[in-house]
């Protein structure tokens, strides 16, 4: 079990970096702190592509010297998948800060609960 | 005839250009032109429904014409285009029956912005339908969350950004977790696209070593998906999301969004992991086991809540969980009986949405009971509306919802065990009583004169709000009277994901 973990290092961390990030996004109040988890959870999950999609000894995937043999170098697919969900992870990191400013500028709080229990005594409960 | 294929690829590339061009038009033409664009999306589709009916095969469309397993592809079956088809009646439905109501909830020089999103939601809806890449599904689901969430911040008030705080929280989660099961299986199969990765998951199985991988990636996916569509436990966001937003986004959001994760989940059940093999798993029973405390943990939130909006909204939570429960069944039989109740839910909850603010406009502009008391008689078409969707809910002949319960049960009967058929059956049953009683209460409620003495003055509406109400109607009886010719398709369908 160990031996496995440690030979796979790179996927046992990125794993805990996405447990990590998960618990953060789940249970911490502060929505700063939430979307500090919510980006580790990402990393993790990138992490995890990148390390299965790397291959050692094997070279990015632009020809160089002429070599042709398709063994010399690593798929270039999952890192396209890594940028891609960085993209993605960027756009909604940035609509998330996004309503926290909002939320801030409305309530003077970042803290969940409390802006819940503030929201709940406005005037505009219908 | 064969340049139908292209419609599918239209549908999507089409909307994002119109989500752009909204940007430039002026809040009233970018709503007429959302509502005639819609009507235009429709038309196409319905031609590849009929095109897929007609040859009575699903065909592939490959992008760049790079041949799998390098390009990306979407795919048209009869499923797909009857899915999108349901989707697209509804966003039409609710982009006009909401209009009145987009313009006293938004800010005029937002109104553009608003219905640009609604084009970009389309072009996810349709992507996410249309797919046959897991990728390609990732990222659009993300465009869903976001426009989503755009469509319920729109309406400026601290309660709907605190709702979409917390929606977006979750449907985070649920998308993170969505890309590890893909990450992970593709790191097993070594495909992105359906057709290659079930092909890898076939000769993989045979290995009892690997069923646990595949077990664990499929589960991790299902739970993002689930957390995504409201699942139970995960469906507390429901009730601030869908109760604050403008009508037509409550509308578009708890018909539409968590329907299309649910399609996308299905697909992936059935081409990529295999039933069979899906049928062989522990996530099957996990999902009957969730789908059935959905149903009556929905239900009884729903009985408790004291405003119209919230329960409906808890009542939607009900809902899903049928679907769940669908899928937790099993078998062409469940399935059949989840995806039609995909169909009867969005038509119903649509209508449903679309009809409560303008009951709660002739009653104080109040959505709590206590002051709707009356307001089916002053605004009489609202009322019946709300009777003929209330009445598909609870499962009353003639309606939607009526079949889809048959359906359930019929399902429980042919395909599962006797234990299983006797939860569903005392589910169902249970779940029907509490949504006849809360509706009923309800409609009683509307239709109680709250002053006696006092003449009341019916509120008259526009077409624009009658069209697609009727529309919605004539979808609901469809699906009631005519099921057996929307089951037909849904079978058709699956026969040709398999």
């Amino acid at each position: 079990m160990l031996q496995n973990l440690l030979a796979n290092y790179e996927e046992a961390v990125a794993i805990i970096l996405f447990g990590i990030g998960f618990t953060m996004l789940l249970f911490q109040r502060n929505l700063v702190k939430k979307l500090i988890g919510m980006n580790i959870m990402d990393t993790g999950t990138f992490l995890f592509l990148a390390s299965m999609g790397y291959i050692a000894g094997r070279k990015a995937p632009i020809v160089t010297n002429g070599v042709m043999e398709t063994s010399a170098y690593i798929n270039p697919v999952p890192a396209g998948l890594v940028l891609t969900g960085i993209v993605v992870s960027v756009s909604v990191t940035a609509i998330m800060l996004a309503l926290t400013v909002r939320l801030y500028k409305r309530y003077h709080t970042l803290n969940l609960d409390d802006i819940y229990v503030l929201s709940k005594h406005q005037a505009e409960d219908r | 005839m064969d340049f139908i294929r292209n419609f599918p690829l239209f549908t999507i590339v089409l909307s994002l250009f119109s989500g752009v061009l909204c940007t430039v038009f002026k809040g009233r033409t970018a709503r007429i032109y959302t509502a005639v664009y819609e009507c235009f999306l429709t038309a196409l589709v319905s031609c590849v429904l009929w095109y897929t009916m007609k040859t009575g095969t699903s065909f592939t469309y490959v992008m760049g014409e790079f041949p799998a397993p390098w390009g990306n592809e979407i795919r048209a079956g009869t499923l797909e285009a009857v899915i999108a088809l349901l989707f697209l009646v509804v966003l039409f439905s609710s982009v006009v029956g909401g209009w009145n109501f987009v313009s006293t909830d938004i800010d005029e020089s937002k109104i553009n912005l608003y219905y640009g999103l609604i084009n970009l939601m389309t072009a996810a809806l349709m992507a996410m339908t249309w797919t046959n890449d897991l990728f390609t599904g990732y990222v659009f689901l993300e465009i869903l969350t976001l426009t989503s969430c755009g469509i319920l911040i729109v309406r400026e008030i601290g309660r709907t950004t605190l709702a979409a705080v917390r929606y977006m929280i979750m449907n985070l989660l649920g998308s993170a977790l969505f890309l590890l099961g893909v990450v992970l299986l593709y790191d097993i199969t070594g495909h992105l696209l359906m057709v290659p990765m079930r092909e890898q998951i076939g000769l993989l199985i045979q290995d009892p070593g690997n069923r646990m991988i595949l077990t664990l990636a499929v589960g991790i996916l299902t739970i993002g998906l689930g957390i995504k569509s409201g699942l139970f436990p995960f469906y507390f966001w429901m009730p601030d999301t869908y109760g604050w937003a403008t009508p037509t986004s409550a509308s578009i959001l708890s018909a539409l969004v968590s329907k299309c994760y649910l399609f996308l989940l299905i697909k992936i059940y059935w081409r990529v992991v295999g039933i069979d093999m899906f049928q062989q798993m522990p996530i099957r029973n996990l999902l009957l086991v969730l789908g059935m405390c959905g149903i009556v943990f929905g239900s009884l939130s729903a009985l408790r809540a004291g405003n119209i909006n919230r329960m409906t909204a808890f009542s939607s939570a009900a809902q899903i969980g049928y679907i769940y429960m669908g899928i937790g069944i099993g078998g062409e039989i469940g399935y059949t009986a989840a995806i039609f109740h995909i169909f009867a839910h969005a038509v119903t909850k649509s209508m449903l949405f679309l009809t409560t603010p303008r009951l709660a406009a002739v009653s104080e502009d109040s959505l709590l009971f206590r002051k709707l008391t009356g307001s089916g008689l002053r605004d009489k078409n609202a009322g019946i509306y709300f009777m003929v969707s209330a009445f598909s809910m609870i499962g009353i002949p003639m309606f939607a919802g009526f079949s889809s319960k048959i359906m359930f049960g019929v399902a429980a009967v042919r395909a599962g065990s006797v234990r299983e058929m006797v939860m569903v059956i005392i589910v169902l049953a249970l779940s029907s009583s509490l949504n006849a009683y809360y509706f009923i209460r309800t409609i009683i409620r509307l239709y109680t004169r709250s002053d006696p003495g006092r003449r009341v003055r019916p509120v008259r509406h526009r077409l624009s709000y009658n069209i697609p109400m009727i529309l919605l109607t004539a979808a609901n009886l469809l699906l009631g009277l005519g099921s057996v010719a929307i089951v037909d398709m849904i079978q058709r369908g699956l026969e040709m994901f398999s």
